[in-house]
């Protein structure tokens, strides 16, 4: 009896572990992991075989292994809203119009365009050698359908209405379900002509068209799929450079050439591996054991690597600043936030705290975004820099204040993230605002959501705020300061400037050297004149690239790097 | 027992009840909503899609709806994921963690016995002091920064390993070890006080007296004996190590779902919030059950079931 009971527990223990190595190989173990794939084409092709390190050896195998730091969301064009999806939809899909070297616009599935008179329609005549990866044309109707589904209210889609409404006709309305979606300004003459009708002239509208939410669909495709378009690799139609062959969530992603893409000829690459990987030391240890050819590095690791040829910074055009809530007595008064702009060291900001190649913010408006439509000129060199780190200056502009609000002592209480860089800035900033005297900070550390929420309903002093834009115009960034703007919440209202942007946006929208002006006017009013923010510095990021990867454009928006072009030169 | 087990399992099923109750009221509690551009939507925007989803209804309203559909097995689809049904995203990532857990508890279990039992035979000498190091330093050294140096030393610099990612049996050599250390020192601990007690006891002395062998009077009277607190502790540690640990998870870049939990909390999507805390409130509640099933099997003594006198 004692033997049989044994046995049991035995047989017991061995079933149990059989049953769970079963479900944990069941998709995994199916064909090898990252390594191994590249191994086998390695010895195909040049019989290159071992780590991809080795140097001097000529191979043609165009093959790039990459890491992104988070699974794909979602690969359906009106549901993205993170980097990481709009990256693989910006590889695999090609938009009327797509984002080339030096963010210059080039003519995608669009061959050309014309604008009406009063820029209010425009009209795009499309390729006819466009194809879906299943053979169908890309046609004008493939736009039309997408568009009215990204706006249309049962999608759900939240970039849509953001990006659609006010820019292109009836989408306000259609988006609230207040109009039916054929309604909106979005209409195919013919197969290969698209008409767009706008709700005012938008003078940026050309680089909207290479935004991932104005992707067109195949409308048989979608419906067909249902609820499952875009969650696996079969259920995505491709009509890019690349297309998806497997998916494995949360695993990795390939993107083989795409041989029907109707510039294939000047795609390099046969294949794309990415693996997702959110530790950046474990990044390190695989870019330096060659299993991948880039890492994104941060803090520590960028010290580390530091004069590596291989270390290369990009910046970004995102934008960070201490938001002054002016509803408070002390930071309503003008002279105490511009006390606050100039007591902060941003150039120790950037170089020890971050350290990773970002950029002292100087401005509302970052560096290399916006040029001159003439000269061609950085709008950050033109208006300069409109903050600077002076401590006396600083010290005398928060006596004032404080004179004129009769006080002696003030309380201050800065929202910080949770995250560890966030901990340390918060800390520095605290350092650096309490040498005006008198001032004491509180940094109140919270969570994301809970710094938005408290945001929306202005309950915060000082806080570390960003933004991100969501086309290449000047507008993106000053147009959210008007008065009652959705994400102004500063309390900032200032007649004079909201008539600026006005102006830029409905008079001088067809006249871009007197909008860039106005902009540039809007700039210094905010920032030097009213200092409604304290500009802190513009993201950039550092990452290691293989030498042997070139032509990957980065991109200012929309996905952040072109793969179009790359290609591997092991010579 | 039959009757004693259906009697267990209607249990289950209310705690699980009560667990969703819970944990969906305190979920309702997060500030923010999971629309992933809430700091770019408009207040209006943000009313459209939350009527979309159903977020707009009373809290009790959705409440009912959220249990209606459970009741018919249906635990909704993910907001971070568009889509993507809860069900399908924990099946994904589950295997992962459960192979991965399911090894490190067998190995470290096995080895964290024999160390402790060879503590305990000779206690005091230089291999118990030598196995209640190891024990400590399991305990002690947290696992990032184990995995760290595993995957710094093992993989990068000998190359025996790969560094990280998932796919072959090879991958999951490094993390294993890693998660192991933990079972290994609880396992060493509880085997060696255990193991001293037993062999103390009369009934061993009695063995000893009536000439059975060391070896025999050590696995066949000792180590069954010792089991028994052991069986208890492994219980919540196999829930512990099967449903993923955040930490080893990202080092070795993992696809399972110890991570997941924890970015559905921050990016508010409740879906799977609740998919996985019920997922891991039936695992644990499972396998207490188990448990207790099994002490039956090691003790005769205790008997589960009354109606069987």
């Amino acid at each position: 009896m004692r033997k049989t009971n044994w046995l049991l527990l035995g047989l017991a223990l061995v079933l149990s572990m059989f049953l769970v190595a079963c479900s944990g190989g069941g998709d995994n173990n199916a064909d090898g992991g990252n390594s191994e794939g590249n191994t086998e084409e390695k010895n195909e092709s040049e019989g290159n075989e071992g780590s991809e390190g080795a140097e001097g050896e000529p191979s043609g195998e165009q093959v790039l292994n990459i890491t992104d730091s988070a699974e794909i969301p979602t690969m359906d064009p009106s549901m993205a809203t993170d980097a990481v999806a709009f990256q693989w939809l910006g590889s695999t899909m090609d938009g009327l119009y797509r984002l080339g070297e030096n963010a210059k616009l080039e003519p995608a599935i669009a061959k050309s365009h014309e604008q009406s008179e009063d820029a209010l329609t425009w009209t795009f005549k499309l390729r006819e050698d466009a194809t879906w990866e299943n053979g169908d044309p890309v046609t004008a109707h493939d736009f039309v359908y997408a568009w009215q589904r990204a706006v249309n209210p049962d999608t759900g889609s939240e970039y849509g209405p953001y990006m659609m409404n006010g820019v292109i006709k009836n989408a306000e309305a259609i988006s609230k379900g207040e109009m039916p979606v054929d309604k909106l300004g979005v209409t195919a003459e013919d197969d290969y002509t698209l008409k767009v009708e706008l709700e005012k002239p938008i003078p940026y509208f050309l680089s909207l068209t290479a935004f991932g939410t104005f992707l067109p669909l195949n409308q048989d495709f979608v419906e067909k799929q249902g609820d499952k378009f875009a969650l696996e690799a079969d259920t995505i139609l491709a009509n890019g450079p690349f297309k998806m062959t497997e998916w494995k969530h949360e695993e990795g992603w390939t993107l083989e050439k795409n041989k029907d893409y109707w510039d294939a000829e000047n795609v390099n690459l046969e294949k794309i591996n990415v693996k997702v990987v959110k530790e950046t030391s474990t990044r390190v240890n695989l870019y330096d054991s060659g299993e991948i050819d880039a890492a994104a590095l941060s803090g520590e690791f960028v010290q580390q690597k530091a004069g590596s040829e291989e270390l290369k910074t990009e910046e970004e055009p995102v934008l960070f600043y201490l938001k002054m809530n002016q509803q408070h007595e002390v930071l309503g008064n003008v002279n105490a936030r511009k006390a606050i702009q100039s007591v902060i060291n941003r150039e120790d900001l950037v170089n020890v705290i971050l350290a990773n190649g970002s950029l002292p913010a100087v401005g509302d408006i970052p560096q290399n975004f916006a040029k001159h439509p003439e000269s061609g000129k950085d709008f950050r060199e033109i208006n300069g820099p409109l903050v600077e780190h002076n401590v006396e200056k600083a010290q005398e502009h928060w006596k004032k204040a404080l004179e004129e609000l009769g006080k002696d002592k003030v309380e201050l209480e800065l929202l910080g993230g949770d995250s560890e860089v966030a901990k340390e800035m918060d800390a520095y900033l605290k350092n650096q605002l309490e040498q005006l005297e008198g001032l004491t900070v509180n940094v109140k550390p919270v969570p994301f959501k809970e710094r938005l929420r408290l945001d929306t309903e202005m309950e915060y002093e000082l806080q570390n705020s960003g933004w991100g834009p969501d086309y290449i115009d000047p507008n993106t960034f000053l147009n959210m300061w008007v008065t009652d703007g959705g994400n102004n919440k500063t309390g900032y209202s200032n007649e004079e400037y909201d008539a600026l942007i006005e102006k830029a946006n409905n008079e001088l929208a067809l006249e871009p050297v007197k909008r860039f002006e106005t902009f540039l006017e809007a700039e210094k009013m905010l920032i030097k004149e009213d200092a409604v923010l304290a500009p802190l510095y513009q993201r950039a990021v550092a990452k290691l690239w293989k030498p042997y990867v070139k032509g990957v454009i980065t991109n200012p928006m929309g996905p952040d790097y072109t793969y179009k072009y790359a290609y591997i030169d092991k010579e | 027992m039959a009757r004693y087990i259906t009697k267990r399992l209607i249990y289950m099923l209310l705690t699980l009840i009560i667990i969703a109750t819970f944990s969906f009221f305190l979920m309702k509690m997060l500030p923010g909503t999971p629309l992933t551009m809430e700091d770019k939507l408009s207040e209006a925007q943000k009313e459209i899609i939350l009527e979309k989803y159903g977020l707009n209804d009373p809290v009790p309203i959705q409440y009912l709806k959220y249990m209606g559909g459970l009741a018919v097995g249906d635990l909704g689809i993910s907001f971070q994921f568009d889509n993507r049904e809860v069900t399908d995203i924990i099946m994904d990532r589950i295997g992962p963690s459960m192979q991965l857990g399911a090894q490190a508890l067998i190995i470290g279990t096995i080895i964290g016995m024999l160390l402790g039992l060879v503590a305990a035979i000779y206690h005091n000498g230089f291999l118990d002091y030598s196995s209640t190091f190891v024990a400590v330093i399991g305990k002690s050294i947290p696992s990032f920064i184990f995995a760290g140096l595993l995957q710094y030393f093992i993989a990068l610099k000998l190359g025996w390993f790969p560094v990280a990612l998932w796919g072959t049996w090879q991958h999951t050599v490094l993390p294993t070890v890693a998660l192991a250390m933990f079972p290994i020192a609880i396992a060493a601990r509880f085997m060696r006080t255990e193991m001293l007690e037993v062999l103390g006891s009369d009934f061993i002395q009695t063995a000893r007296a009536k000439g059975v062998n060391k070896f025999g009077v050590v696995f066949k009277h000792g180590v069954r004996n010792a089991l028994i607190p052991l069986v208890t502790v492994m219980g919540p540690l196999a829930v512990a190590l099967m449903t993923g640990t955040l930490v080893i998870e990202k080092i070795f870049a993992v696809p399972g779902i110890g991570e997941q939990f924890v970015t559905s909390i921050t990016t508010n999507d409740f879906p799977i919030i609740m998919g996985t805390t019920l997922f891991f409130s039936f695992f644990f509640i499972f396998i207490i059950l188990v448990i207790d099933l099994l002490y039956g099997l090691i003790d005769p003594r205790i008997r589960l079931a009354e109606g069987e006198k």
